[in-house]
């Protein structure tokens, strides 16, 4: 397990999933940084990416358009992304746009991690 | 009904979000980029592209993109009747849409946007003119456009179209402050060579002063820039030099090349060069400001005892005060057919007897700083390269020089205080 921090994102890793934390209001600057870093992520060979939106009250149009563009990242390289801590507003923005139909959304980590190793364990 | 406010909401954050973003005039990659995402993101569709219409070329050539990597880097060919129908369709259009020109536009494009996977055109339109198009992927739900979805990308849409119009109008007012500005400074030049070939023409008509006027210039250009004067007021000046003496052209060629000091009959002739040359220049409409007063005030002294209005002190212009020091300097360091040129030891001594009667002391102290600044290599020669080899011992005059400045520096500091 590692994690960093710093000028972008807090990320820490447990296998080969990523999980990145998103900051409290994802807009351009805040999307832009979880972009990229889900993007160094997968070039480093994770498997997975979990996005925790634990602290995040509030996805603006920007923030979505990234989140899209993400998921799009994730399918092409052929790897899983959950988004997990999601609260109930964001949930159900989510869900308006269509873009639970994309992602999955998990509980919490605990749930996103769970998720992934079962998956992985029947695949 | 809590599903319909939140997307009031969301729709209402994005055109709010949008006006930020278009008001970024400093960065309009950005602000394309930016205000696309926001349109994107208002209704979550994956891909999408802005084109830009090139009115010239008819073409549409895409500036703003998203997962539309497979799309081929080319210009979008599009007709002017498409362009005119676009333009006045003024609302969204999709595949689905068979009958209009604009349809036909997008059949005709077929290819590409089947390639992007395009479902949706939005015209960009200001004034009915088609600035360009948006071109939009299925949503992430992969249902179906609403009627709100078109209504929300419709009003984002129309943003960014008056957003990329005025950036470029911005851009063609600045290309043509440009243009104006070449077009002004070849002007100027014209204008300083014109008043320079002027001055060589005043001094031809008298013989013992040839260069005078373009050395008062000179002088006078030394002086205001160690005065702080600003680029614009030191070429102002610098022509008011080679001008001052303007108004010699309706002096007598017998009064001018006499080679005796003046007698009372001439010297009234003389005397009236200033307001001469004040009458020739005041019709001109000079790029620099108060050239015609300068040439009417420098023989205007401290103490009111010049000519031809016996102003006093302030109520002589500052460049007229600097281009009277300018125009005695040049004088008493040049032969005149009466005298021979005086040292410059007997220049400065000169200046300091009328300083503060004939000479302003804030003029005085700039020359003597930016003559000490040249002398001690501070500075680049102008004054001592205007003087050529006809200046004697330097080390001579720096005391006298710095003398000049004890004495008159804090009457011209009391003097500036006083103003």
């Amino acid at each position: 397990m590692d994690a960093t921090g710093g000028t972008s994102v807090q990320a820490r890793c447990v296998g080969d999933t990523a999980i990145i934390y998103a900051s409290d209001y994802l807009n351009k600057l805040t999307g832009e940084r979880i972009e990229r870093e889900c993007k160094r992520q997968l070039e480093a060979g994770r498997h997975a990416v979990v996005i925790n939106f634990r602290d995040t009250e509030l996805v603006n149009s920007i923030g979505v358009s990234i989140l899209m563009g993400v998921i799009d990242v994730v399918e092409q390289t052929r790897a899983r992304l959950i988004f997990s801590d999601v609260n109930s507003q964001t949930a159900s923005l989510f869900e308006m746009l269509g873009i639970t139909r994309l992602v999955q959304i998990a509980k919490d980590e605990t749930e996103a991690l769970s998720s992934l190793t079962s998956s992985h364990a029947g695949s | 009904m809590e599903n319909i406010n939140q997307r009031l909401l969301h729709t209402f954050a994005a055109l709010a979000d949008l006006g930020q973003e278009i008001a970024n005039t400093s960065d309009f990659e950005e602000m394309l980029r930016s205000s696309f995402h926001l349109l994107l993101g208002s209704v979550a569709i994956r891909r999408g592209a802005i084109a830009q219409h090139d009115r010239q070329r008819d073409t549409l050539r895409i500036i703003a993109a998203r997962g539309l990597e497979h799309t081929p880097d080319t210009d979008i060919a599009i007709t002017r009747a498409h362009s005119r129908h676009l333009a006045s369709l003024g609302t969204s259009l999709t595949l689905a849409d068979s009958t209009s020109e604009a349809a036909r536009f997008m059949e005709t494009n077929q290819e590409l946007f089947a390639t992007a996977e395009i479902q949706l055109l939005l015209p960009l339109v200001v004034h009915e003119r088609l600035i360009g198009v948006v071109l939009l992927g299925e949503k992430a739900s992969g249902e179906k456009f609403t009627e709100e979805d078109l209504d929300t990308l419709s009003a984002l849409a129309r943003h960014i179209a008056v957003g990329i119009n005025s950036h470029h109008l911005l851009g063609e007012v600045k290309r043509k402050a440009e243009e104006n500005r070449h077009l002004y400074d070849g002007l100027r030049a014209i204008y300083k060579e014109t008043v320079r070939a002027f001055a060589a023409a005043i001094d031809m008509k008298d013989r013992y002063t040839q260069g005078h006027s373009v050395r008062v210039g000179k002088y006078s250009e030394v002086i205001a820039r160690e005065m702080g004067w600003t680029d614009d007021e030191v070429e102002g000046i610098t022509i008011a030099g080679y001008l001052h003496d303007i108004g010699k052209l309706i002096v007598d060629l017998s009064v001018i090349n006499s080679p005796e000091r003046f007698s009372a009959k001439d010297s009234a002739e003389m005397s009236k060069h200033p307001a001469a040359g004040y009458e020739i220049l005041s019709p001109i409409t000079h790029p620099y400001a108060d050239i015609p007063l300068m040439a009417r005030y420098h023989h205007e002294r401290m103490d009111g005892a010049g000519y031809p209005d016996g102003l006093k002190g302030d109520q002589i212009p500052p460049g007229a005060r600097i281009v009277t020091l300018a125009d005695s300097f040049d004088a008493m360091t040049t032969d005149r057919p009466y005298r021979k040129k005086l040292p410059l030891k007997d220049v400065l001594i000169d200046f300091k007897a009328n300083t503060g009667t004939q000479f302003d002391p804030a003029v005085v102290c700039a020359f003597c700083r930016a003559f000490l600044k040249e002398i001690e290599g501070k500075k680049e020669r102008r004054l001592l390269n205007l003087l050529h080899r006809n200046y004697d011992n330097l080390d001579a005059i720096t005391p006298l020089l710095n003398q000049l400045l004890t004495e008159f520096d804090g009457v011209a500091m009391a003097v500036a205080a006083n103003n």
